[in-house]
């Protein structure tokens, strides 16, 4: 009887002795009850989790100090020691929330994101392959987004009023200076480099990171793919030619090398599109991709190269007289390597290396040619004779540079580096009577950098950095400010604003100057709203930005030599981007518009004109849908562009100035494109293969587009500049071996 | 008197060497019990927080790390605002990343889990990326079927997505049956470890087999 009495006791000291209730309610820093808290005692069972009101209740038989902590998902864990006796406990906390990358408001002022590792990128890699009028040309893509021009006569990303070549690409932080290929008169060329190479790329419109440089305008920054997912065969082939690679995965999926080569050949393809010139060597690529890439603990060496040699020839009409026609040669030898090396190294810091080395060959060979293509060769008149010309073009690029990264706390960092970029030009000339000249232009560029995310609050971002570049070429020195600010509302909206400055040696095409130069620069003021819910993204964008010391030059028959400083300009608009893929079921479109109002006064202008490159409204509609059971995806896009000024500028003797004898607005520019990708291996059960078959087709409607205008030299003539067919089309099939993607593909519609 | 002494430290030893372990499983069986009706209830945060606080005062065992780890994922599956998943299926990839380092060698019943954090993250956005998870998906399937044949998850998770899949692509209600029925099978013969070892799903599958039933 007294042991049952002690048990009873024991065991009742056991269970109800001092359990003790504790209660509390559990706020964030606005006062706001938080939900789903966890409350708990540190190393016991005992704790609870907060209602939608932030109420909490638990009992626990733990007894003196206790550690008290309280975490939740997005916040901060708090900590607290309590003391637990006999009676209850009321214990109230605020806690506060955690910048993370998922809340915290990330700086998207003047870029646009492609990528598939980014979770707030605005595209994804197969958007850029996808783009209907792009044909798998990178930039093509870009030139879907607000911002860019379209520009089709020459090369490059015609950015807010900029040149061609105020826009610089970095491939995994290096520059390349030969992204494209050589161009040809009166024609865009593509990109070199394909699509599929790169996971991530980075357009920015204005107002960039002082990490880069040496672009007045825009940079446009790729990052190439790690490993590959598996080993796998490839092959290609196309009306336009044949490719074939393989990627091979070590066993431990720890490093990976590939190799592939492309041979192109146009001889078909202008049978079908009919280009606008007379081709009598047909153009035609060989290009040879190898790779190799190594895990190294918590990083990445990546090494990348290309190979490439092209031919091309064609016969236009002279512009100068009638009957007389232009040909026109080049062959090209292209080589580039690219080494990065991106590492953890622990206690917050990052480290970057990368280098890349290239060269570039052009021979590129003019003649004039009387009605019967049989070659002219004096005439007595230099205005055709100079037409006759040899040009050997050598170029040796190396670029190298390192970043370090250290995190401050949260999602504040601090980067700085240096980078080293080296230009070696050769232009060996020979006239049409023999007559040699060489041109040679070395440059070291020199840059330090330094830059700070700071997150001031989770919602609020400032992001401060300085750029330092030293100019062999020109023996100076610049110093750039960049600066930008972001701040979330709590809809998720978020509002930036950048300013910066940027620099840039003036172009090697209009050098060596008489004179000396210094730098050109612009200044750019951007103001954002962006937000991006449920599918959806809308950003709007006002920019302005002031071109200084922009060069001036002289020179006649196309060749300009820069003589000073004295050029300027500027460049305003409105950017409206929008894009949806919720709203229409299966159909996922994106809007963009620009607007832009810009004058300059460079080069041989003779006053401040807004410039042949740059159209006032510029929109683009691109859309994409999947019909599932026809395993089609089928791809469309829109462009119009307003007309763009033309000019006929000429050197007056008599005054020793400049003059417009003619200009004009060419007439609006219009483009529906549409292209299809068949899929015919999906939903097989365990296919060996993969394939796809690929059918393009740019302007549809055949719009009769003018790009600008070409005059004579007496300004007596005047020809259009068309694009280089009416239209393209592309029929191509691709099969991949050892990679079953029939998976990827069935879950990216579920 | 000195026996009666004797006899109550020996209980009093007894009884809390008990607790020790007892409560553990005592508290462990409670809240597998709640996994039941977490859908209707929609209480994922409160079973998470219970089993994550037995696993920080545990440290030395996995499994309420790995429920903890489940839980998430089911939340971060059933969630529809789909800027919501991220951070879900992170949370629950912290809890499972414990899980592993306490168990230190390949299972099975948390690579399904990592199948299941996967297709979360995947939902957000899945035609841009398939390419980076649909791998994840169907690699983690296949080492968790391979680690352990006789265990009905991977099979009836295949079998799910399977069953979602269009039929354009080899997907289906007619396409995922074998599936299901194999799971079924293996549902049967599965005996688990212990009383709290992993052993959900069985409810799931009876809801999908009734839908043959249905028709």
């Amino acid at each position: 009887m007294r042991i049952a009495l002690i048990l009873i006791i024991i065991l009742s000291f056991q269970y109800s002795w001092g359990q003790v209730t504790i209660s509390g309610r559990i706020t964030n820093e606005d006062k706001k009850p938080v939900k789903g808290a966890s409350i708990s005692l540190k190393d016991t069972y005992d704790g609870a989790t907060s209602d939608s009101l932030g109420y909490y209740k638990f009992t626990t038989s733990e007894k003196g100090k206790q550690v008290f902590i309280v975490s939740c998902l997005g916040y901060e864990n708090y900590t607290d020691t309590i003391l637990i006796q006999e009676q209850s406990i009321e214990k109230n906390a605020t806690i506060h929330r955690e910048a993370t990358r998922m809340e915290a408001v990330v700086i998207t002022v003047g870029t646009f994101e492609a990528g598939d590792k980014n979770k707030s990128a605005e595209l994804s890699t197969m958007d850029v392959v996808t783009t209907a009028n792009a044909n798998a040309d990178i930039t093509s893509a870009i030139k879907t987004l607000p911002g860019s021009q379209q520009v089709g006569e020459k090369d490059g990303l015609f950015v807010r009023g900029g040149t061609g070549k105020e826009t610089k690409i970095f491939i995994d932080g290096t520059l390349v200076n030969n992204f494209y290929y050589t161009s040809e008169p009166g024609q865009a060329t593509r990109g070199r480099f394909n699509p599929f190479l790169f996971t991530g790329t980075i357009f920015s419109s204005g107002g960039y990171s002082a990490l880069y440089g040496q672009a007045m305008s825009s940079v446009l920054l790729l990052e190439s793919i790690d490993l590959p997912e598996g080993t796998s065969a490839d092959l290609g082939i196309s009306y336009l030619g044949f490719n074939g690679g393989i990627q091979k995965l070590a066993k431990n999926k720890k490093s990976s090398w590939g190799l592939s080569y492309g041979y192109t050949n146009l001889q078909l393809a202008n049978k079908v599109i009919k280009p606008k010139s007379d081709y009598f060597k047909t153009p035609n690529i060989h290009e040879l991709n190898g790779n190799f890439r190594i895990k190294t603990g918590r990083g990445m060496i990546k090494y990348y190269l290309y190979l490439s040699s092209s031919k091309l020839g064609f016969r236009n009409p002279d512009i100068d007289s009638a009957g007389l026609k232009n040909a026109f040669s080049l062959t090209n030898f292209n080589m580039y390597h690219n080494l990065s090396w991106k590492q953890k190294l622990g206690k917050g810091w990052k480290m970057q290396l990368g280098g890349s080395y290239s060269t570039n060959r052009d021979k590129i060979g003019g003649q004039l040619l009387d009605e019967h293509n049989q070659d002219i060769v004096a005439t007595g008149n230099p205005l055709y004779d100079y037409k006759t010309f040899h040009l050997n073009n050598k170029g040796y690029y190396a670029n190298g540079r390192w970043v370090l990264e250290k995190n401050l706390g949260g999602l504040s960092a601090l980067r700085f580096g240096n980078e080293y970029n080296y230009t070696n030009d050769l232009m060996e000339y020979t006239a049409y009577d023999g007559q040699k000249s060489d041109i040679r232009i070395k440059e070291n560029l020199l840059a330090s950098y330094a830059e700070s995310d700071i997150y001031l609050m989770p919602k609020l971002a400032l992001r401060a950095g300085v750029r330092a570049e030293h100019s062999q070429l020109l023996s100076l020195w610049n110093a750039a400010p960049r600066l930008s600010l972001a701040y979330q509302f709590k809809d998720r909206g978020q509002v930036s604003m950048a300013y910066g400055k940027f620099y840039q040696t003036p172009d090697m095409q209009y050098l060596p100057s008489p004179d000396k130069l210094h730098f050109e620069n612009a200044t750019h003021y951007i103001l954002q709203y962006q937000k991006i819910a449920n599918k959806r993204i809308l950003r709007a964008e006002a920019f302005y930005k002031k071109y200084e010391d922009l060069i001036k030059s002289t020179g006649n028959y196309g060749q300009l030599t820069a003589i000073n400083n004295k050029g300027f300009g500027d460049a305003k608009g409105i950017e409206i981007f929008w894009r949806d893929k919720k709203s229409i079921n299966n159909i996922d479109y994106w809007v963009s518009y620009s607007y832009l109002d810009t004058k300059r006064n460079f080069l041989n202008y003779p006053d401040a004109i807004q410039p042949p490159f740059s159209a006032r409204h510029t929109a683009s509609v691109v859309l994409r849908t999947f019909i599932l059971p026809a395993k089609l995806q089928i791809n469309a896009s829109y462009t119009f562009a307003s007309g763009r000024p033309y000019y006929d500028i000429y050197y007056n003797e008599s005054d020793q100035l400049y003059k417009i004898r003619r200009q004009g607005l060419t007439k609006n520019y219009n483009d529906f494109s549409i292209s299809f990708n068949y899929l015919p291996s999906l939903g097989k059960k365990n296919p060996k293969s993969f394939s796809v078959l690929v059918l393009s087709v740019t302007n549809v409607p055949g719009f009769k587009n003018i790009y600008s205008y070409d005059f004579s030299a007496d300004g007596k003539r005047m020809i259009p500049v068309l694009p280089s067919s009416k239209r393209f089309l592309y029929l191509g099939y691709f099969i991949s071996f050892g990679i079953d993607r029939t998976q990827e593909a069935i879950d990216s519609h579920l | 008197m000195k026996q009666i002494f004797l006899g109550c430290i020996a209980l009093l030893t007894v009884t809390m060497a008990f607790s020790q372990s007892g409560r553990y499983i005592t508290a462990m069986k409670k809240n597998i019990a709640m996994l039941d009706s977490v859908m209707i209830k929609n209480n994922f945060e409160e079973i998470a927080n219970n089993f994550t606080r037995i696993g920080d005062a545990e440290k030395d065992k996995w499994l309420p790390y790995y429920y903890a780890a489940y839980v998430m994922a089911l939340k971060a599956t059933v969630e529809k605002d789909a800027s919501k998943k991220d951070a879900l299926a992170d949370q629950a990839t912290a809890s499972l990343k414990k899980s592993e380092e306490i168990l230190k060698q390949d299972n099975s019943e948390i690579e399904v889990i990592k199948s299941m954090i996967a297709t979360a993250h995947m939902t957000v956005d899945p035609q841009s990326r398939y390419m980076m998870y649909g791998q994840i998906i169907s690699e983690s399937l296949k080492k968790a079927e391979t680690l352990d044949s006789t265990n009905p998850r991977p099979v009836l998770i295949q079998a799910q997505n399977l069953f979602y899949t269009p039929e354009a692509f080899g997907g289906g209600k007619d396409a995922a049956k074998p599936l299901f029925d194999k799971a079924a099978d293996l549902f049967a013969k599965f005996k688990p470890a212990s009383d709290i070892a992993p052993q959900w799903g069985k409810d799931d599958l009876d809801y999908f087999m009734n839908m043959y039933r249905g028709s």
